[in-house]
């Protein structure tokens, strides 16, 4: 292969408020049995990508149990495989990662010690599926510096949490500006980048010299000009997930059959981690409808227009609708929820009444659970 | 150097025929159940949840589905530096090149595999039972009892017991006399066909009777044992077995998952059973959908209405029908407006419009009455049926079929129609 991987998976974000308390952003779970950094890592073996670093700071335990065999992606092989960069203090060094730019700084031994001549660099907080080998013929026949993944966004999308760039008409990139106030562009950076690999490391040596930090405001704008940076532009499905509201819209779009085909019908497939659980069990009194339900769940109740993710329990005569319930959560009887995210491993009471008003209502609810 | 404690050797090589064209292209190891599951999955999880980390499957009849099953054992933790699963079919010789003709031949012929790991033990499984053991709780009642020869026994009501190997036991669990089939039961312990041997025990007993055509466990090897005063043990076991041998008992076990708390439950966190899973995403249950008292797998679209069935992992079932008391394997997809009875059907089959199983009065099965019957519906796998079609009960459907197949429509009850394998 001709390149090797980076995900960036360090990030927080405010905007997911409760739900980034306890992970981080490519550790959602998405679309009832994924997690989101899936996406990048299926699009990675299936381009034939066969060494993937994933950089993870914040909050990583739940993402390194998620990545703790790397053999559900097809990374367990002895050349190359899957390698896990938290920030470690070394003689030279004990910063965390200052930003992305420094992540890849600190742990530039990794590209150095490769030899492959290109380096594909995706977020893991994105829903899409990508065939990067198309990126790179496209990188290497525009004798690009650097290649930036776009998608055009629809003209009511706000588009101010993105960087937003302007093409000429040889899709070279003459101006890109980070989370813009008034942006002068709909066409957002997806976050993915394909960079000749001894490009990037004199680029990052050369940040790192002047103490700069970040690969889209310290790289790609103030190299803009000097540097050959082109825009790709992605058609297909891509959504960013790193908002409440992007989350949620992103997980209810598996409602719709043609979501439902291009993820998990048609080639390539994604890949995740095998959780080894029983089929799912409607019991008497069980209505479901139009909902996504994944394995270890039991149903008693009703459920319309929601996404239920793994193990949960579902009380009898419980009315859900609209919301998503992620992993392992317990729901007591009589209970009504609706446009709400509840929490993994929640344990809502019997009689419970949850309701989003005009905005999506982020349940967190730890009562005790007795398990038999 | 290499030492297991324990080894199991696990059966899988039967044709299982009172499955009828369930296993005419799969052993009856590899056929579904439960949804998601195949059969050898309970006694491969049972494994590596006992700690025995080290499993020969010994394969013969159709090993095509079981070998891509087992693969090198990742579902279950069985890939392993040493030891793990090894798939051990029959093999040529210099001379004396046959078939496993027993189930003891067919250890016998793999005497070098168990020897490589120089195990203390040997634990001797079948690839047809449905239930959770702690093998590593029998085996400490082996070592216990100071047992050359462990065999795991359960209590069955004594007027069925004339159809088990019974085990005659004193107070401390000591065999004293055993009977194959009686007509008058002296006990009602019935042997599960799970066995403990001291491993030089079980050496000497294949080598000595070498020569014994279709050597056997239960005919030839513990008669011997027992016969060479050896000490052999009963160890009781209480919990869920599960015969699935015929189409009936099958279809029973089946549905025993899907009662409210089944008596043997998936649900549990301890003691998972583990399988393989090609397919991962959730299952999409639409707006014209109806599912109670079911198990459904992953990745399953319904749109249709369905009661006490138990439906595997991409099965697509279609608006307006309405599947009750059937069992449905993975990836088969089901039209609209059909009607489902009491119908077992196999992976990767093909079921049209308007379909009708399972309809009208019982008759006895043609070809098969031991085999087809219970009202039950059979249909082998990778089978289509066209649209408008209505099949009686206890019929059997297995190929790629058409109208010209069904005259006026219609399959009676009883009948078997059977287009595609070896005894078409």
């Amino acid at each position: 292969m001709r390149a090797i991987g980076i995900i960036l998976a360090g990030g927080n974000s405010y905007r997911m408020k409760e739900l980034s308390s306890k992970r981080a952003v490519c550790a959602m779970p998405i679309a009832g049995s994924y997690r989101s950094i899936d996406f990048a890592l299926s699009n990675m073996t299936n381009s034939h990508i066969q060494k993937v670093a994933v950089f993870t700071q914040y909050n990583a335990g739940s993402l390194n149990e998620h990545l703790i065999s790397s053999k559900w992606w097809n990374f367990g092989r002895k050349q190359g495989g899957l390698f896990t960069f938290t920030p470690s203090v070394t003689a030279e060094n004990n910063f965390w990662y200052r930003g992305t730019a420094d992540a890849m700084a600190q742990n530039l031994s990794f590209l150095k010690n490769s030899h492959e001549p290109y380096v594909v660099i995706a977020s893991g907080d994105c829903v899409y599926k990508m065939d990067y080998n198309k990126v790179l013929e496209y990188h290497v026949a525009k004798k690009a510096d650097i290649t930036v993944v776009c998608k055009d966004m629809p003209a009511n999308v706000n588009v101010d949490r993105f960087g937003t760039v302007k093409m000429n008409e040889e899709s070279r990139i003459e101006e890109f500006e980070e989370k813009p106030v008034v942006a002068k562009s709909n066409t957002i950076s997806c976050g993915i980048y394909v960079v000749r690999r001894r490009q990037l490391i004199e680029m990052i040596e050369k940040c790192a010299e002047e103490d700069r930090y970040d690969f889209v405001k310290d790289i790609l704008i103030r190299y803009k000009n000097m540097k050959r940076i082109y825009g790709y532009k992605l058609t297909d499905y891509w959504r960013n997930i790193a908002t409440v509201d992007d989350y949620f819209e992103t997980n209810m779009d598996f409602l719709k059959p043609e979501t439902r085909d291009y993820f998990f019908k048609q080639y390539p497939d994604i890949y995740s981690k095998v959780d080894d659980l029983p089929p799912a069990k409607y019991n008497p009194g069980a209505q479901v409808r139009n909902s996504l339900v994944s394995s270890g769940t039991i149903i008693n109740g009703t459920v319309e227009d929601s996404v239920i993710f793994k193990e949960t329990y579902i009380g009898n005569n419980c009315y859900i609708k609209n919301s998503i319930i992620l992993n392992d959560v317990y729901i007591g009887d009589n209970t009504h929820i609706e446009n709400c995210i509840i929490e993994s491993h929640d344990t809502i009471r019997a009689n419970s009444y949850y309701v989003g008003e005009n905005e999506i209502k982020i349940v967190v609810e730890r009562n005790d659970r007795y398990v038999i | 150097m290499i030492k297991k404690e324990m080894i199991a050797m696990l059966l899988a090589g039967g044709q299982g025929s009172r499955l009828g064209v369930l296993t005419s292209k799969v052993a009856k190891p590899a056929v579904s159940f439960g949804g998601k599951y195949r059969i050898i999955d309970f006694p491969l999880s049972n494994c590596i949840n006992s700690g025995v980390d080290t499993v020969g499957v010994l394969t013969q009849y159709q090993p095509l589905r079981l070998n891509t099953h087992i693969g090198i054992g990742i579902p279950w933790d069985l890939d392993r530096n040493i030891g793990g699963v090894t798939v051990l079919p029959p093999y040529e010789k210099i001379t004396n090149s046959e078939w496993y003709t027993g189930t003891a031949n067919a250890i016998y012929q793999n005497i070098d595999y168990m020897e490589s790991y120089n195990p203390e033990y040997v634990l001797i499984l079948s690839g047809d039972h449905i239930y959770k053991m702690d093998y590593e709780v029998m085996l400490d009642f082996h070592k216990e009892k100071g047992a050359d020869v462990t065999i795991a026994v359960m209590p069955v009501p004594m007027e069925e017991a004339k159809r088990f190997g019974i085990m005659i036991t004193d107070e401390d669990h000591k065999i004293t006399d055993f009977e194959e089939k009686p007509e008058h039961p002296r006990s009602n312990l019935a042997s599960m066909g799970i066995y403990i041997f001291n491993w030089k025990t079980l050496k000497e007993a294949l080598l000595a009777n070498a020569q014994q055509p279709g050597l056997d466990f239960g005919k030839h090897v513990i008669p011997y044992c027992h016969d060479n005063g050896k000490p052999l043990y009963a160890y009781e076991f209480n919990g869920y077995w599960k015969d699935v041998g015929t189409l009936h008992s099958y279809w029973e076990a089946n549905m025993e998952l899907i009662d409210i708390v089944p008596e043997f439950n998936l649900y549990e966190e301890y003691w998972k059973i583990y399988t393989k899973s090609e397919i991962l995403p959730p299952q999409y249950l639409s707006d014209t959908s109806f599912v109670e008292r079911s198990i459904i797998g992953e990745g399953a679209t319904i749109c249709g209405k369905v009661y006490n069935s138990v439906i595997g992992c991409g099965v697509t079932i279609g608006k307006d029908t309405v599947v009750r008391d059937s069992i449905i394997m993975n990836n088969t997809v089901i039209g609209e407006n059909c009607e489902l009875n009491k119908a077992i059907i196999a992976e990767n089959v093909v079921v049209g419009d308007e379909v009708r199983l399972g309809i009208g009065e019982e008759a006895e099965n043609e070809t098969d009455p031991h085999i087809y019957n219970n009202g039950i519906v059979t249909i082998g796998e990778k089978s289509v049926i066209p649209n408008g079609i209505t099949v009686g009960k206890n019929t059997c459907i297995f190929g790629k079929t058409d109208d010209s197949d069904y005259p006026e429509k219609f399959l009676a009850s009883g009948k078997t129609l059977i287009k595609e394998g070896d005894n078409k």
